[in-house]
């Protein structure tokens, strides 16, 4: 299923409303891309393959990839229990999933509301009803998005070639990091990161709302 | 009556639930999206609309009868109401969510109450005009015609 015809991209499309999605999938579907809809965020989660419970350590190693691709998530904001807000974040959180394109969809014009979403990284808002024209300004995200993805694939390729050239070169010690390692560090730099987050939210350090994005920026 | 002639009622009647308010743009566009592939594209949707109208309209008298009113849950299900409403292309159901929702945010319970009231008028009302509509719709398929698209 995920190997699908390459040329078709795979759209998870997230509201509470069954109006709302069968619209949307419509639109999706008449814009030739393979729909999946779920109504609440925490089924979107599960669906991508990271669970609730446990925010800091998605249950999908970073390595291994999604069973079913999916090019874009677009969301409703306003949705009870989880928002689209949330989902958001949690997706951005993931290193599995934060190169996944999202979009925020939602009836109301706050631009607050704007504003917060599209500085977590979200990549549109749309204000509902979602018309033909919104949907034809997808294509471009997972355009980018999947470039973005082979580079780094590419790049993987590349640098676990040099490791191995490396073993076998036996390196200076102190020299250069080996990849993983480094990518380790990484992901150990974000974690503490989103720790930071947390405290900051709970108020501990108020002055210092600012670098709250700052880990999560998707260039 | 011939095809032709059932089409140029279709046409008006459409032209006129447009002119009276009762439609917006985004009904053209739930049209637009009607295809081959899913002929009762439109149909299917709207029966989704009245189904959740009458559950909402339902729970919206049932809050609005407690002792001491939640104008918190009441505005939740208004709120639902005018989104689904806005994605039908059902402005003047929608317009009077707006008006609602601000009776709610100012805790008024005779404007809430009178608004449920225009609520369920200004639903029945298209529900009824809808009807009509799908039945001109079968009777100019039956006849063998196409639906001609109204702008």
């Amino acid at each position: 299923m995920g190997m699908a015809t390459e040329s078709q991209f795979h759209v998870l499309a997230v509201d509470d409303s069954l109006i709302d999605r069968k619209l949307i999938e419509k639109l999706l579907k008449n814009s030739s891309y393979q729909v999946t809809t779920v109504d609440s965020g925490s089924k979107a989660l599960e669906f991508l393959g990271l669970h609730e419970n446990d925010p800091n350590t998605p249950s999908v190693s970073p390595n291994s990839h999604q069973e079913v691709e999916v090019n874009l998530i677009i969301t409703d904001y306003c949705m009870p229990g989880m928002t689209g807000y949330d989902l958001l974040k949690k997706i951005k959180e993931s290193s599995s999933l934060r190169n996944i394109p999202v979009v925020i969809m939602s009836s109301e014009n706050v631009p607050s509301r704007i504003t917060r979403c599209l500085e977590e990284g979200a990549e549109e808002f749309f204000l509902k009803p979602v018309q033909i024209s919104d949907v034809n300004r997808l294509k471009p995200h997972m355009m980018k998005a999947k470039n973005k993805d082979q580079q780094q694939e590419n790049q993987e390729k590349q640098e676990k070639q040099d490791e191995e050239s490396e073993e076998t070169e036996k390196s200076e010690p102190g020299s250069q990091q080996p990849q993983q390692q480094h990518q380790q560090q990484q992901q150990q730099q974000q974690q503490s990161n989103n720790n930071k987050r947390k405290a900051i939210e709970e108020g501990l350090s108020p002055d210092r709302t600012r670098p709250r994005y700052s880990g999560l920026t998707v260039v | 009556m011939d095809v032709g002639q059932l089409q140029r009622q279709f046409t008006d009647y459409t032209a006129s639930l447009f002119r009276e308010g009762f439609l917006d743009d985004q009904f053209t566009q739930l049209q637009k999206l009607q295809d081959e592939n899913n002929p009762d594209f439109v149909f299917e949707v709207v029966s989704l609309f009245f189904d959740d109208s009458e559950k909402l309209v339902n729970n919206m008298a049932k809050a609005l009868e407690q002792q001491t009113v939640e104008f918190k849950q009441v505005d939740a299900h208004v709120h639902q109401f005018k989104g689904s409403s806005s994605s039908v292309g059902a402005h003047r159901v929608k317009n009077v969510c707006v008006t609602f929702r601000n009776f709610c945010e100012q805790q008024n319970i005779e404007g809430c109450k009178r608004c449920l009231q225009q609520l369920r008028h200004e639903y029945s009302l298209l529900k009824s005009k809808l009807e009509t509509l799908f039945r001109l719709e079968q009777q100019i398929i039956a006849a063998g015609g196409s639906i001609p698209m109204v702008e």
